[in-house]
């Protein structure tokens, strides 16, 4: 069974792994997390308190992303950006676009309708009081949501937020279909090339599965002691 | 913009000698509903036996279904389809090993059960979650009427808890069919990856994507609207009403 499992096969390829495949997956999740976001929260707040056309697209935008399979739309970005790259800069061909920088701005994309959906969520459930007060004291509108609705959205929200952050980690496994060397990529091309299947794959698993357990135990942590109580 | 459209391609002949364009973006719609439902059955099966076990009294067999979950819920689903596909094979008994290599549709059958389990574990979570929503009373109400727990969990506490999991479970059912595109990586012929043939075939990559995303719209809305007439079906009248 795991007879001829070759642990020196994993050990010479930790330097790749990490060093490459695990920096490319974490950057690209911290940064697709930070930017999904801030346009989630734009989203959202076009959302709720946007004109009826801006709602309205937003809406349709936070659906549309919602609806379609992760894999479909890391597709999508990844031809259509050079196209729209050439429209905005007014070039004569498709720009040349970085396999890392496509896949950046597809998370961000993909991730803002999620993200969006819980700063809505987050939003709607401040006390409406608290909106009129700020407005009393005479703050404006936009001062309000910054000083005092977001601020208290973004404590609530953080447990939810970071769990979100959690299920972006593992998607971000899904820049294989760009054979980019994200960290199951790094594994997939040392699996491949080495014929250690078994190994790498286990390997990859396991990294995964540390990972994301001890992060989603640490939110739980977070949970009880973050939350505001009213 | 220079691109050349042509949304007359989908009525082109393939070049895989039968069919045109439209009838592979069929065939990939074909094996996409196939598998998310079989997924989605072995999905609700093993989730629905996983959360009951997570929410008996046993803290033993509660371990054991909290095992379950963690394990297919921090493991990306890419991985776990690689782990089914690539790794069993090889570390089964090598009769065994073989004969699941020379399966003809092996990743057909892969994407279903990984699939499934992987989405088992959600649903596991959503049962247990909607067992623990009941008022405390009814089970004690249901062994004090002389019912065995079993009886108790198929008569009183499981009608009541799959009725309250409804909504959540109807976004999870479109989730399995979202999901199932991740098998185009172990080479299963599904909607997306037939989409993403018609673009390697033909270079019209606008057109054979739009085409996916509508019919992946349109599934997602009738799986919606179906989950919301079981809902109105199985309502109770009067009961959960505010």
């Amino acid at each position: 069974m795991f007879s001829n499992f070759d642990f020196q096969a994993i050990i010479q390829a930790l330097p790749y792994l990490f060093g490459q495949g695990m920096v490319f997956t974490l950057t690209l999740t911290v940064l697709s997390a930070l930017g999904g976001l801030m346009l989630g929260t734009l989203l959202a707040l076009a959302r709720i308190s946007g004109g009826r056309v801006l709602s309205t697209v937003a809406t349709g935008y936070v659906n549309l992303m919602r609806t379609l399979p992760l894999v479909l739309v890391i597709f999508w970005f990844y031809f259509m950006v050079p196209y729209i790259g050439q429209w905005l800069l007014q070039e004569s061909r498709p720009i040349k676009v970085g396999g890392f920088s496509s896949a950046l701005l597809t998370f961000i994309m993909f991730e803002a309708a999620y993200f969006s959906e819980i700063m809505r969520g987050g939003i709607q459930s401040v006390a409406r009081g608290q909106n009129a007060a700020g407005l009393a004291l005479g703050l404006t509108g936009g001062q309000t949501m910054r000083y005092i609705v977001l601020p208290q959205v973004l404590r609530t929200m953080l447990p939810v937020l970071l769990t979100q952050t959690i299920v972006l980690f593992q998607d971000t496994s899904l820049v294989y279909v760009l054979s980019l060397t994200d960290f199951l990529g790094a594994a997939s091309k040392i699996a491949q090339r080495d014929g250690r299947l078994v190994e790498m794959y286990c390997f990859a698993a396991l990294v995964y599965f540390a990972i994301c357990f001890l992060a989603s135990q640490a939110v739980r942590h977070l949970q009880s002691r973050v939350a505001i109580i009213r | 913009m220079n691109y050349h459209w042509n949304w007359g391609i989908f009525w082109d002949a393939s070049p895989e000698g039968a069919g045109t364009y439209a009838d592979m973006l069929i065939g990939g719609l074909r094996i996409t509903l196939a598998v998310s439902v079989l997924a989605w059955m072995i999905a609700l099966t093993t989730g629905s036996a996983v959360g009951v076990l997570r929410s008996l009294p046993n803290p033993w067999l509660k371990r054991l279904a909290n095992a379950y979950i963690e394990l297919l819920r921090n493991i990306p689903l890419l991985v776990q389809l690689f782990l089914w596909y690539f790794v069993l094979p090889e570390i089964v008994p090598e009769a065994w090993g073989d004969w699941l290599k020379s399966l003809r549709d092996a990743p057909f059958y892969t994407a279903v059960i990984g699939l499934g389990l992987f989405m088992s574990a959600r649903v596991a979570v959503q049962v247990s979650t909607g067992i623990a929503a009941l008022p405390r009373g009814q089970m004690a109400a249901g062994l004090a009427l002389g019912l065995t727990l079993p009886q108790t969990y198929r008569y009183v506490i499981l009608p009541n808890a799959f009725r309250v999991i409804l909504p959540p479970l109807t976004s999870e059912t479109i989730n399995t069919i979202k999901n199932s595109s991740v098998a185009l990586t172990i080479g299963l012929a599904e909607l997306t990856a037939r989409a993403r043939a018609i673009q390697e075939f033909s270079f019209q990559v606008f057109e054979a994507f739009t085409a996916a995303t509508l019919i992946y719209l349109v599934i997602n809305m009738i799986a919606t609207l179906l989950m919301r007439m079981l809902e109105r079906q199985m309502r109770i009248p009067g009961y959960g009403a505010k």
